[in-house]
């Protein structure tokens, strides 16, 4: 009997029936919701035969472009539970005043701003990000695919399963109570001895192996495979804000998976690094993880950055003026972005000169960012501009983001941030660079790219109504925060006794239900789009009248992407090309030596999953099996010897006749 | 007076009638005046009367206030104008417009490059400085210098000393020098420095009254430090702003400035009623609970603040069996 109930505690750990949150009826809806959905989703594959074509073509593809159209898609599908989190917050604020309670107690609340952050960082924002990177990079510098072509999809589906992991915390158990940094002590597990916080820990720990590979992997295709011709100096602007972003990426991740590993010992094997007792101290903590986190800002706004230089320039038919103060600013950023971690704490009491510091270098980052805006300015400066969708979010990016920026700078004024420090001023600030910035870059690059992956342009009607819901959605969901930030009102509450606040936070809520439209309409966008996709086709792959190399290749790209390697001359090679009246060769091909897909990705970060969800509770037999499993598949793999195909130059030939016949139709 | 000034001033009168008259001043009125005017053109068209944090009643918090309104004009000096241009160029060069010129191979120009280096660069510097200087002076571990901004501490002067602790989900405040403890009631006379020592008996917290001063982190095991003065009687609210758990959105207390007399009396009444706060009465009052209504203690033991602080208040307040297995700790 003894013996049986101790294997039980082995095998299920703290995994017990009153996990699953029957007496929730919010969760409750929302589970049948997801359960419906997915098992709709289910049928739908299986009623049109597709599971063959998934396996072949998407989980196990070990092509940088349909690995990025699924980091796109992962993002998008984040997107809608972070910003379910975010309605449900802005509504539980605009109604909890006085005698009204809300509708959401704090142990429910507490959770939903907490996903919220997490989500929106790590598995909205990077999946974006790295998503854009992965299908752009090796097509702007004109490359078959990238260095590890395996380690790719790898990367892809760790960062899937910490999603999967912060998604299944919403059905079984919780996920943490702390703040999405989750800092010490009330992380540790005197104060949090639940499950949500090791959900937290052992999610962002497994994305953070993707992330950190699919860094390395980035910066050896942008260092080794550019095309001929393209020195660093006449590389895209994108892939020069990914290159410093995976190179941020590279130095900065370890920090993060140090830091919640010391957690993770406090929290197992009770050590004493980050607790109240015994020479622990929190103020480590603290100091660690915005030593990741202030770079992680950069990390997600640099290819923003990037995606709004090379529209700048494509939407005013101009070349990007000052490309290398451009660089110069990138590179001073990705530097400076590592001296200025302590702003975000300048009230944990240190001296005033050591506060000094950081605030002015602070300050010193909105220079070279100014200089980019200046650029992007003086490009649009005497040229030609289209307003088509990317063009519309980068003008709108340039006015928003800079109201944000000018809080940030006044966020890092010490004095002034001792005021405005945890207030919802600070809310009101990230949101306007993250959104206006980060978002707006994502969703621009979107519109920008998407013919490229698909070979049809978006809609723009239900485009427009996308940007300007989105645009004016936001001004009326963040102006009231930085007034109500003014009046002193600190962040995460859950409950107000002010009355007069209320009609501050009514506006904010209508604010997000203008973005709620936003949404909606990009998503009606997409359908349209697929629906409306034979008047949208664009069969020169170049419907933008684009100026690098990506724009050169056919849309949707073949598998290699070039038939033949360019030799690059200029910074806008391909408007380069086509002054000089570039034709595509019409023989000659020769066999391509192409990487071969594999599943081996997907069942090791599986095998990784099972190994989170275990030691998230306590399953310590299954944790060991899944372990061992993990590492018998990754041996397997190892003697894997059909990883590489050649694709003849028959069938090279075949591909490439035919878009000339494409093309030729259409002149 | 304008009427929509007329308006703000009264709206501004009617906030603090009901915080004492003595403010009630002609010069203090001109300067009140003053400082709702410029809060206000910085404000826009916002009521004036609810950004305690642009015009508060302490003095430091006003000179907080102050160097955000410096800083953001400081910064509108480029802000607007590369709005504006954003706007221009966004006009005079879309597609349409026949009579915009086109350079599509203009891509550089040395003077405008650096242009658009050192204008960012000179503000910075201005900025810079106001920082450097401002951080130092407005330094909350170092002692006031002036109550005012036309008053210097005169000599001599006593420092009312408090010691702030954070318990889930109250604030506790131990005045050593009366002997007088209060939970979720803090009171100060005013034009008087106040010392304020921080810590926290469980999970980091932060100590936040937006009228008297910025804030700071009130850490357990360790202490922080604040040094304010509040110039106008009243009552303010005071807060965690940084989240502690599920108790912290009720985890706020009232402020009262008072004339040095009422406070006296304060003290006195203090002194006369309520229990006393030894050890076991801390672990009590330490146990999580949420609005709590205001407590006070006419006695306090005379080194537990010194054993919060070190984290060696017999048994600790909140704790699993695990850290409980610990037993005692050795520092105690």
């Amino acid at each position: 009997m003894l013996d049986q109930t101790r294997l039980s505690a082995l095998l299920l750990g703290r995994l017990g029936w009153d996990a699953i949150p029957l007496h929730e009826p919010i969760l409750l809806g929302t589970f049948i919701g997801v359960a419906c959905g997915g098992l709709c989703i289910l049928a739908a594959i299986t009623y049109f035969h597709a599971w063959g074509t998934l396996w072949r073509d998407w989980i196990t593809s070990i092509d940088h472009k349909r690995i990025g159209i699924m980091y796109v898609v992962l993002g998008l599908v984040m997107l809608l539970r972070g910003f379910s989190d975010a309605i449900m917050m802005r509504a539980q604020q605009a109604m909890a005043f006085g005698d009204s309670r809300g509708f959401l107690p704090p142990h429910h609340y507490d959770q939903v701003f907490t996903a919220h952050g997490v989500i929106m960082i790590f598995f909205v924002a990077m999946p974006l990000v790295t998503g854009l990177m992965n299908f752009v990079v090796p097509l702007q510098i004109g490359a078959r695919d990238v260095a590890f072509p395996f380690l790719n999809n790898f990367s892809f589906w760790m960062t899937a399963v910490g999603a999967i992991l912060v998604m299944m915390s919403l059905f079984v158990g919780e996920f943490a109570r702390t703040g999405w940094l989750a800092y010490p002590p009330l992380s540790g597990i005197a104060f949090s001895p639940d499950v949500g916080v090791d959900y937290y820990i052992w999610s962002l720990q497994i994305a953070g192996v993707g992330t950190l590979l699919s860094g390395i992997n980035l910066i050896a295709t942008i260092v080794k495979m550019r095309a001929p011709g393209m020195t660093l100096m006449k590389m895209p602007i994108f892939t020069w804000t990914a290159l410093c972003t995976n190179v941020l990426i590279v130095a900065a991740f370890p920090v993060l998976t140090a830091v919640l590993a010391l957690l993770s010992l406090d929290r197992y094997a009770g050590t004493n690094f980050f607790t109240n007792e015994l020479g622990g101290n929190a103020m480590m903590y603290v100091n660690l993880i915005w030593i990741w986190g202030h770079p992680e800002v950069y990390i997600l706004i640099l290819p923003a950055f990037g995606v709004f230089s090379e529209i700048v320039s494509t939407f005013c038919g101009k070349r990007l003026f000052g490309y290398a103060s451009m660089v110069y600013a990138t590179v001073v950023i990705t530097i400076l972005s590592y001296l200025v971690w302590l702003h975000h704490f300048f009230t944990m009491g240190s001296g005033a000169s050591v506060n000094s510091f950081f605030g002015i270098t602070t300050m010193i980052i909105s220079i070279p960012t100014g200089a980019k805006i200046f650029n992007w300015l003086f490009t649009m400066y005497h040229g030609r501009i289209r307003f088509e969708l990317p063009m519309m979010w980068t003008v709108g990016f340039m006015f928003t983001f800079t109201i944000g920026g000018m809080t940030g700078v006044l966020l890092a004024v010490p004095p002034a941030d001792f005021a405005l420090h945890n207030s919802l001023f600070l809310v009101a600030h990230f949101h306007n660079v993250i959104i206006g910035g980060v978002l707006f870059g994502m969703l621009a690059g979107i519109n920008y790219w998407f013919p490229k992956a698909f070979g049809f342009k978006l809609d723009a009607f239900w485009g427009k109504c996308s940007f300007w819901f989105w645009l004016i959605g936001f001004w009326f969901a963040f102006a009231p925060l930085y007034v109500l930030g003014l009046m002193g009102i600190t962040r995460r509450l859950s409950h107000f006794d002010d009355p007069s606040l209320q009609i501050w936070f009514v506006i904010a809520a209508f604010g997000a239900a203008l973005i709620f439209l936003g949404i909606a309409c990009f998503i009606i966008q997409l359908v349209v789009s697929i629906r409306r996709r034979d008047q949208l086709r664009d069969t020169t792959g170049d419907p933008w009248d684009g100026r690098t190399l990506e724009w050169s290749t056919s849309s949707p790209p073949p598998v290699y992407n070039f038939a033949f390697t360019p030799i690059v001359h200029d910074n806008d090679t391909w408007a380069d090309m086509k002054k000089n009246h570039y034709a595509p060769p019409e023989q000659g091909f020769i066999a391509i030596h192409m990487p071969a897909n594999t599943g081996a990705g997907f069942v090791i970060a599986m095998l990784g999953a099972a190994f989170g969800f275990a030691m998230i509770w306590h399953m310590w037999l299954p944790a060991v099996a899944a372990f061992v499993a993990l590492l018998v598949a990754v041996i397997v793999h190892t003697f894997n010897y059909e990883r590489d195909y050649h694709l003849s130059a028959d069938e090279v030939t075949r591909i490439e006749h035919l878009r000339t016949a494409r093309l030729t139709a259409n002149v | 007076m304008t009427w929509a000034n007329e308006m703000r001033l009264r709206c501004a009168a009617q906030t603090r009638g009901s915080r004492g008259l003595d403010w009630l001043t002609s010069v203090n009125r001109m300067r009140r005046w003053r400082a709702t005017l410029s809060a206000s053109l910085s404000a826009g068209l916002l009521s004036g009367c609810d950004l305690v944090v642009l015009h508060p009643f302490g003095a430091v918090a006003a000179q907080q206030g102050r160097l955000i309104v410096v800083s953001t004009v400081l910064m509108l000096l480029i802000v607007l104008p590369v709005l504006g241009l954003t706007f221009l160029f966004a006009w005079r060069y879309r597609a349409s417009n026949p009579d915009a010129t086109y350079k599509p191979d203009w891509d550089h120009s040395t003077a405008l490059e650096l242009v658009i280096w050192t204008a960012p660069l000179l503000i910075i510097i201005a900025l810079g400085a106001v920082t450097w200087i401002n951080t130092h002076t407005l330094d909350p571990y170092r002692a006031l210098r002036k109550i005012d901004a036309t008053h210097a501490v005169a000599a001599g002067t006593k420092p009312l000393v408090v010691e702030v602790v954070a318990l889930d989900w109250k604030w506790l405040f131990i005045y050593p020098d009366q002997g007088i403890a209060s939970v979720n009631e803090l009171a100060a006379p005013v034009d008087v420095p106040i010392d304020f020592k921080i810590t926290s008996s469980s999970v980091m917290n932060s100590f936040f009254i937006p009228a008297l001063a910025g804030q700071i982190y009130a850490m357990p095991g360790m202490q922080t430090e604040l040094h304010a003065v509040i110039n106008h009687p009243g009552a303010y609210e005071g807060f965690s702003a940084n989240y502690s758990g599920a108790g912290f959105s009720g985890m706020h207390f009232k402020f009262h400035g008072m004339s040095g007399d009422d406070f006296k009396r304060w003290v006195a009444a203090v002194q006369n009623g309520g229990g006393a706060l030894d050890n076991d009465a801390y672990l009590e009052l330490a146990r999580p609970s949420e609005r709590d209504p205001v407590r006070r203690f006419s006695s306090v033991s005379a080194d537990l603040y010194a054993a919060i602080l070190n984290q060696c208040v017999p048994a600790a307040p909140v704790t699993t069996a695990k850290v409980a297995a610990n037993g005692p700790r050795p520092s105690c």
